[in-house]
């Protein structure tokens, strides 16, 4: 299991390389003066002009800028940011507790019960349950979620009034930052009312963010549910005398959680692109937002930093669900 | 001569692949509405009852025709400046279809020779440009297609390059995957031996082999360029005001949720309505085209 | 009393051509302690009727008969939970693919403690105990070992022993093998076969072995059902079957056992109209 480990470790580093080296080329393909870009300052005089030369280290060759670009990540070096002249990675850390939260509700959202309508789907093949179920993950899976929360908030919080508009806490409540976790926070600080309205913050952006993974993964799980019915060994299951429930909870979905866990792998990357429309939509002071907000800012040292690290996360969840694959799958596992 | 008298006649694989998918409901109907909406694009500037950009400053936002205080002749309705939704929208589909077209006849293209090369070549090349593949698909899309834009400023155009680019690795994947299949297939090493060059090969003995699952990927990201393109023009980053695009069309419509529902609702139905369609095409084309899925 | 009891079974399967019927008029009784040989080409019925009577046929099936009798108690009154009751303690089945039949995700131990769990009252360390005493007795080396081990990592053969296993785990009454060996190597089906017939005569349980091989059929069975489409073409002891067949069609199966090759051909099993309207 260590090699195992080790292994996809060691698999890691030319892609790692390969981003590195795509964020490090990007501020040096953008058109125009790259020290006013990453300045950020207009009129600059000639001598400091210069001076930023040398400390951006411009005036290196591209090589050398490469490998002090490296060394600068290793030391937790991700740039500035020149509107809040803040180091980026600061800046980040600050911000990715709140699309963590979102995420992490999303992607429990959509794997609960895209695996339950997934099942059952399979199960009634043919049905008019199995056709509602794919009818609305049909849909789910062609939403434009820009529009759909949208939607949302006209129906839930202007017409209705349930829920907020936007933000993560009402304005009435204040506690320490403890865990950066909103539900968490809010649930310490033990102020009536706190929890619930963090609760009722995340409720919208979360069914947004997870709607397209939902459809996803309820669309996997009946294929590999209705594959997996198929095979001899649920012959077997049901000639012990098993319940339904057992034969299917168990012999059937066991089997059916290997592809299945691969998809939800891959919704992860879905999910931080979805972030960016999401966060924007209901103001939710994340990663996604963050990015979307310097990119017009044209703060490109913030662009550079960001997509790099969240590069990096892609990376670790896929690394991470590569690892689960092997515990659900037992013949990955003992190679 | 008595045995073909008995057996029925040859069907072409065309007509074969067709009477399989025309035998889903689904698929017959997502094709019907894509072709509905091919053609409100191709006639928009005949059937539109106003100009798109055309501003009537008596009606502003006038609600849609079957609501009580509608004018029949805004039958969507009009937005904040008094322009007719419905002639936007119908000027909207020219947009994305145009969108999905563009893109995935440059991701397609560019795709399949990047895969075609790295399967058949192999070695060192395929090595790295497989790892590029893999590079560009570690971000997620739309953040990769909005740092493209980025560099390469905001508008329709660049929009439509960065999604390409974004979508590409999945058609070189795909190609490369089938090349790899097929490569050391008895008849492409016939067709070697017989002296084929290599440009032909590639293209004309290997490549046709392959088209199944490129076409479903064709269709799939098709759906993809349309919701990507109206995302970026929601945020800004796409197609810029007053273009009647569906995606910049919502990010106008963004401030007057609460009092306008109709300037919200119509663009996004269409979008939807449009990758709907698409997308059971699409999954109508996954079955007819996957011999694996494929039930007699 | 037949342990089972089996009175004009048809088996129908809804098709986009029409009603096919799998299995038509077939009467089957299994006594106490039996072997029953049920013999047939592919197609013929022969494991679907199997099937029904374990009651694994998929809803897509039509299942009827004027009787089929488990113990004198009526299979097809029973409820789903009455039957499953039954299955997997009274009888069991094995089957064809031993490698498919077991589940890739779960150790062998743990499927055949899953059986003893249903239908057994025996506490955690006695089901494993047990287990373990059916892996040595299925003649599994290394029991400990196995017991934690995964389908992937063991051979067809041994697969199928640990299916033996599983089958075996209840000591059943009924034991339904649907062409055990077919998927193994030649030595291999030889030790599988000599494995179940120790079982069945150790325990005195009646055993159905369905084949298509006449060569199992002598070395194995009392008794023997031949079928062909559908129907049942002849039952007879085994002796009696191979020393006088009365079907047209059993004499063209056993004509086609390789000892009776001639000049390196075999006479060939034609389709042709055995007797039955199609």
């Amino acid at each position: 299991m260590l090699l195992f480990i080790l292994r996809r470790l060691l698999l890691l580093i030319p892609t790692f390389l390969g981003i590195t080296l795509l964020a490090f080329l990007f501020i040096r393909m953008l058109p125009g003066d790259p020290v006013l870009l990453l300045a950020g300052e207009r009129g600059l005089s000639p001598e400091r002009h210069a001076a930023l030369l040398a400390q951006f280290g411009f005036d290196q060759p591209m090589w050398r800028q490469y490998v002090d670009y490296i060394a600068g990540l290793f030391r937790g070096d991700f740039g500035i940011s020149f509107s809040t002249k803040r180091p980026v990675l600061e800046e980040f850390m600050a911000r990715f507790p709140a699309t963590l939260e979102l995420a992490f509700c999303a992607i429990l959202l959509a794997s609960v019960l895209g695996i339950a309508a997934g099942v059952l789907a399979a199960v009634r093949r043919g049905s008019w349950i199995d056709q509602l179920t794919m009818g609305i993950a049909l849909v789910g899976y062609s939403m434009p979620i820009f529009w759909w929360a949208l939607l949302l908030i006209i129906a839930f919080s202007s017409t209705l009034g349930w829920t907020p508009v936007s933000g993560r806490m009402g304005l009435a409540y204040y506690f320490p930052d403890v865990t950066g976790f909103m539900l968490i926070d809010s649930w310490l600080s033990g102020r009536p009312g706190a929890f619930k309205s963090a609760v009722m913050h995340l409720i919208l952006p979360t069914i947004v963010l997870a709607t397209i993974p939902l459809a996803v993964i309820a669309r996997q799980t009946r294929s590999a549910m209705l594959e997996v019915l198929g095979e001899v060994y649920m012959m077997t299951a049901r000639s012990k005398g098993l319940s339904p429930l057992r034969v299917v909870g168990l012999h059937a979905l066991r089997n059916a959680m290997i592809p299945v866990v691969t998809t939800i792998g891959l919704q992860v990357s879905v999910l931080m692109g979805g972030a960016i429309l999401t966060e924007s939509i209901f103001s939710w002071p994340g990663i996604g937002k963050w990015m979307i907000d310097s990119i017009s800012r044209r703060d490109y040292q913030v662009v550079q930093g960001g997509l790099l690290l969240i590069a990096l996360v892609v990376m670790l969840v896929n690394l991470t669900v590569d690892l689960l694959y092997g515990l659900v799958n037992p013949r990955v596992r003992r190679q | 001569m008595t045995e073909s008298a008995a057996s029925p006649p040859p069907v072409s694989p065309l007509l074969e692949n067709w009477r399989y998918f025309a035998r889903s409901r689904g698929a017959v109907l997502g094709l019907t509405i894509f072709l509905a909406m091919v053609l409100m694009a191709l006639l928009a500037p005949l059937i539109a009852p106003h100009e798109p950009n055309l501003q009537y400053r008596d009606a502003l936002l006038t609600p849609p025709a079957w609501t009580e205080k509608g004018r029949a002749t805004f039958l969507l309705g009009t937005d904040a400046v008094g322009r007719d939704i419905l002639s936007r929208i119908l000027h909207g589909a020219r947009y994305s279809l145009g969108i999905g077209l563009v893109v995935v006849s440059i991701a397609l293209t560019s795709g399949v020779v990047i895969g075609l090369a790295a399967g058949y070549v192999g070695g060192k090349l395929d090595a790295l440009i497989m790892r590029l593949m893999d590079i560009l698909l570690a971000f997620p899309s739309l953040l990769l297609a909005l740092v493209l834009v980025a560099i390469l400023g905001p508008g329709l155009f660049n929009a439509m390059l960065a999604i390409a680019v974004v979508l590409q690795p999945h058609f070189a994947r795909l190609t490369r995957a089938a090349v790899l299949a097929e490569k050391n297939r008895e008849y492409v090493v016939a067709a070697r031996v017989a002296g084929a060059g290599h440009l032909r090969l590639m293209f004309r003995t290997i490549l046709p082999n392959c088209l199944g699952p490129l076409i479903v990927q064709a269709t799939l990201s098709f759906s993809h360029a349309i919701l990507d393109a109206a995302a970026l023009g929601f945020l800004g980053m796409g197609a810029q005001p007053p273009t009647p695009e569906w995606g910049a069309m919502l990010a106008e419509a963004r401030e007057f949720i609460t009092s306008a529902w109709w300037v919200v609702t119509m663009p996004g139905l269409a979008i939807l309505i449009t990758v709907i369609s698409i997308n059971l095409i699409g999954d109508g084309l996954r079955d007819t085209l996957d011999p694996k899925l494929k039930r007699s | 009393m037949a342990l089972l009891e089996i009175r004009n079974l048809s088996v129908s399967f809804e098709t986009t051509a029409g009603r096919f019927f799998a299995v038509q008029g077939l009467d089957v009784s299994v006594d106490e302690g039996e072997v029953l040989a049920v013999v047939g080409e592919s197609g013929s019925g022969k494991s679907v009727a199997m099937l029904a009577v374990m009651g694994l046929l998929p809803d897509t099936a039509t299942v009827s008969a004027d009787a089929m009798r488990f113990e004198g108690r009526d299979l097809l009154g029973m409820t789903p939970r009455q039957r499953r009751a039954l299955s997997g303690r009274d009888m069991a089945m094995i089957f064809q693919e031993p490698v498919a039949s077991l589940n890739p995700c779960f150790t062998v131990g743990f499927q055949i403690v899953e059986t003893l769990k249903r239908h057994t009252k025996l506490s955690g360390s006695a089901r494993r105990a047990r287990a373990l005493e059916l892996l040595t007795a299925v003649g599994i080396p290394e029991p400990e070992r196995r017991y934690a081990s995964y389908p992937h990592q063991m051979s067809g053969g041994q697969c199928q022993r640990a299916m033996i296993a599983i089958a075996m785990a209840c000591s059943p009454k009924l034991l339904i093998a649907d062409e055990p060996t077919t998927a193994l190597d030649v030595t291999i089906q030889k030790q599988i076969l000599d494995l179940l017939l120790n079982l069945q005569t150790e325990s005195g349980m009646a055993l159905v072995l369905i084949t298509h091989d006449m060569g199992v059929v002598a070395e194995t069975a009392d008794r023997v059902i031949v079928q062909y489409q559908g129907r049942k073409m002849e039952e007879a002891d085994a002796l009696t079957l191979f020393e006088a067949p009365r079907h047209p069609y059993t004499r063209a199966l056993l004509s086609a056992l390789p000892e009776n090759a001639v000049g390196g051909r075999l006479p060939t099993v034609a389709v042709g109209d055995w007797g039955v309207r199609t």
